[in-house]
């Protein structure tokens, strides 16, 4: 018996699996990723193009089945991180820069890493694009990363409205 | 950035705090305590997806989002006439945090809606859109509830709703403790494995007519008798399919509801109770939280032409009829029941659903629905739906 004030510690091991359904939409982004290709889909109400949509426009909760657009590899650093503190289950060594990538064409940004560029200069409006893995499959992981594509950095207006 | 107006309910005043109090209701039996004081508030409207033992291909939003077009279309509304936005699920069963407001997907809550959510089954968010309805600043509420049960093990997940001190370790989980139920009212008294037997029979037989139930057919009781036993004294029969699932609902008041619809299924009462979490202190053979329910209710004080009985086992029919004094007379689970099709977070709901369109068609003139939730009938809610 433990003695008065201490407390006595049950350890209870717990885990649950699950089998994941990615859905209609997402599979079609995915199958899309393992033929480099970048699949956003169209709202048909609102002209919206979601990438990596799940199979509705949240805003109107109607099937984003407005419209296939194959988007550029390319696009706008929105927002992004600068990652110095280490987590559990982190998978790239800090630090390193993280952030939303809004595709031309897109009205919604992906997120990813950025890199061939010191972290002091990642900045918004960077003009990036994506560096794909040799061997792709339907997981964002076949996109690398992204790198700077050496263009003049995007006006604050063409993209203050996806922040 | 799409803007959300999302709350979380544990219960269901926590969503209606703030607001301007119109009355003063009590958690629960208002309807018995407040009498006429009460609004009346109907069902107008219905839509469910068809139980699957496995949806592959669609996720969660994908499944919600046709049933809620269809209810909406079906009461010719438009989510801009909808006062109130409530739904009952489980993130559990997803296995991803935050489900239920990716869920809002299907809804289009732009501009932003006035929302809530239960993480229980739909008929306890049918039951906070009641309580919201009643304080008469708005007509209309829309209710739904969603529940792939596939994508991880249920009944694990189903066991983590236990103490978690002194049950989960041992890990019971909701067949384990249907069993030792069952087997607490066999040697009760006067109800034998045939009885159970003739539930199913009856619950497979029924759902040859419902057209999204999952499990139907003619099944005799002896060769139902002949089946090996999976965890004594149940047999696989005597247990609930795994389900995926999804189903909504619009509740009008008053005038509204008959602008909506001809015949609308009116809510003449509608309780919920609950019994305590440690089983043992329970008699597991009786439900005295049904009983209580369904009096404040006024299940008793007219003729129950039909009643839809959440009972995931065979054997808890029978408490739960006869904690609601059901007699012969009385049609239960016209659907098939949960023998049938058990998406869990929506079987509940479904109950309502299915009793509530028996007196839109006009084929009853008074319901009961009833929903459970927790282990071995542990909560219950209770409903009484008339015609006018």
């Amino acid at each position: 018996m433990p003695e008065r004030g201490e407390g006595t510690i049950v350890e209870r091991p717990l885990r649950l699996d699950y089998d994941y359904t990615a859905g209609l939409a997402q599979s079609r982004f995915l199958k899309g990723i393992a033929q480099k290709k970048i699949l956003g889909e169209r709202c048909p109400k609102c002209g919206k193009v979601y990438v990596g949509s799940r199979g509705s426009c949240p805003t109107d909760g109607v099937a984003t089945d407005g419209g296939e657009v194959d988007l550029p590899h390319k696009g706008t650093l929105t927002t992004f991180c600068v990652v110095n503190v280490p987590f559990a289950g982190q998978s790239v060594e800090c630090p390193y820069a993280s952030g939303y990538i809004l595709l031309d064409g897109a009205d919604i940004p992906l997120m990813g890493l950025i890199q061939e560029i010191p972290h002091d200069q990642v900045r918004m409006g960077l003009r990036v694009e994506a560096v794909w893995e040799d061997e792709v499959g339907p997981t964002l992981q076949s996109i690398k990363y992204w790198k700077p594509t050496g263009e003049p950095d995007a006006d604050y207006e063409t993209y203050k409205m996806h922040l | 950035m799409v803007l959300r107006a999302t709350g979380k309910a544990g219960s269901p005043f926590a969503a209606v705090l703030g607001r301007r109090p119109v009355r003063t209701i009590s958690a629960s039996g208002a309807a018995a305590y407040l009498g006429e004081a009460m609004r009346d508030v109907a069902i107008v409207a219905t839509a469910q997806s068809p139980a699957l033992r496995k949806e592959e291909r669609r996720n969660e939003v994908e499944i919600l989002m046709p049933v809620i077009h269809e209810l909406r279309e079906n009461a010719k509304l438009d989510q801009d006439d909808i006062g109130f936005t409530v739904s009952g699920s489980c993130d559990y069963l997803q296995g991803q945090p935050f489900a239920f407001v990716t869920a809002l997907d299907a809804i289009g809550p732009w501009p932003p809606i006035d929302e809530s959510h239960v993480e229980m089954d739909g008929a306890w968010a049918l039951y906070e859109a009641w309580v919201r309805l009643q304080h008469g600043d708005i007509d209309t509420a829309l209710v739904y509830s969603f529940g792939k049960s596939s994508p991880g093990d249920i009944r694990r997940i189903l066991t983590l709703q236990l103490d978690p001190y002194y049950l989960v370790p041992m890990w019971p989980d909701p067949v384990a403790l249907a069993a030792l139920q069952a087997r607490a009212l066999l040697e009760s008294d006067g109800v034998s494995e045939k009885d159970m037997a003739e539930v199913v029979a009856r619950s497979r037989k029924h759902a040859k007519d419902n057209p999204n139930a999952q499990l139907k057919g003619d099944v005799d009781v002896d060769q139902l008798l002949n089946e090996p036993m999976y965890l004594s004294p149940l047999r696989k029969h005597d247990c609930p399919p795994i389900t995926d699932g999804a189903a909504a609902v619009i509740l009008a008041a008053g005038d509204k509801a008959r602008e909506i619809t001809d015949r609308p299924a009116w809510i003449r009462g509608i309780d919920h109770r609950i019994e305590p979490h440690s089983l043992g202190v329970r008699d597991l053979t009786d439900s005295p939280s049904t009983r209580k329910a369904g009096e404040v209710a006024g299940v008793g004080s007219g003729k129950v032409d039909v009643a839809e009985l959440y009972a995931p086992f065979s054997h808890q029919e029978i408490i739960l009829r006869r904690a609601l004094g059901l007699g012969d007379g009385v049609n239960v689970n016209p659907s098939g029941g949960a023998l049938a099709a058990n998406a869990v977070m929506v079987a509940g709901l479904l109950r309502v659903i299915e009793a509530a369109q028996r007196i839109m068609d006009g084929s009853a003139d008074r319901a009961v629905a009833h929903a459970t939730s927790g282990p071995a009938l542990q909560q219950n809610l209770v409903a009484v739906l008339e015609g006018e």
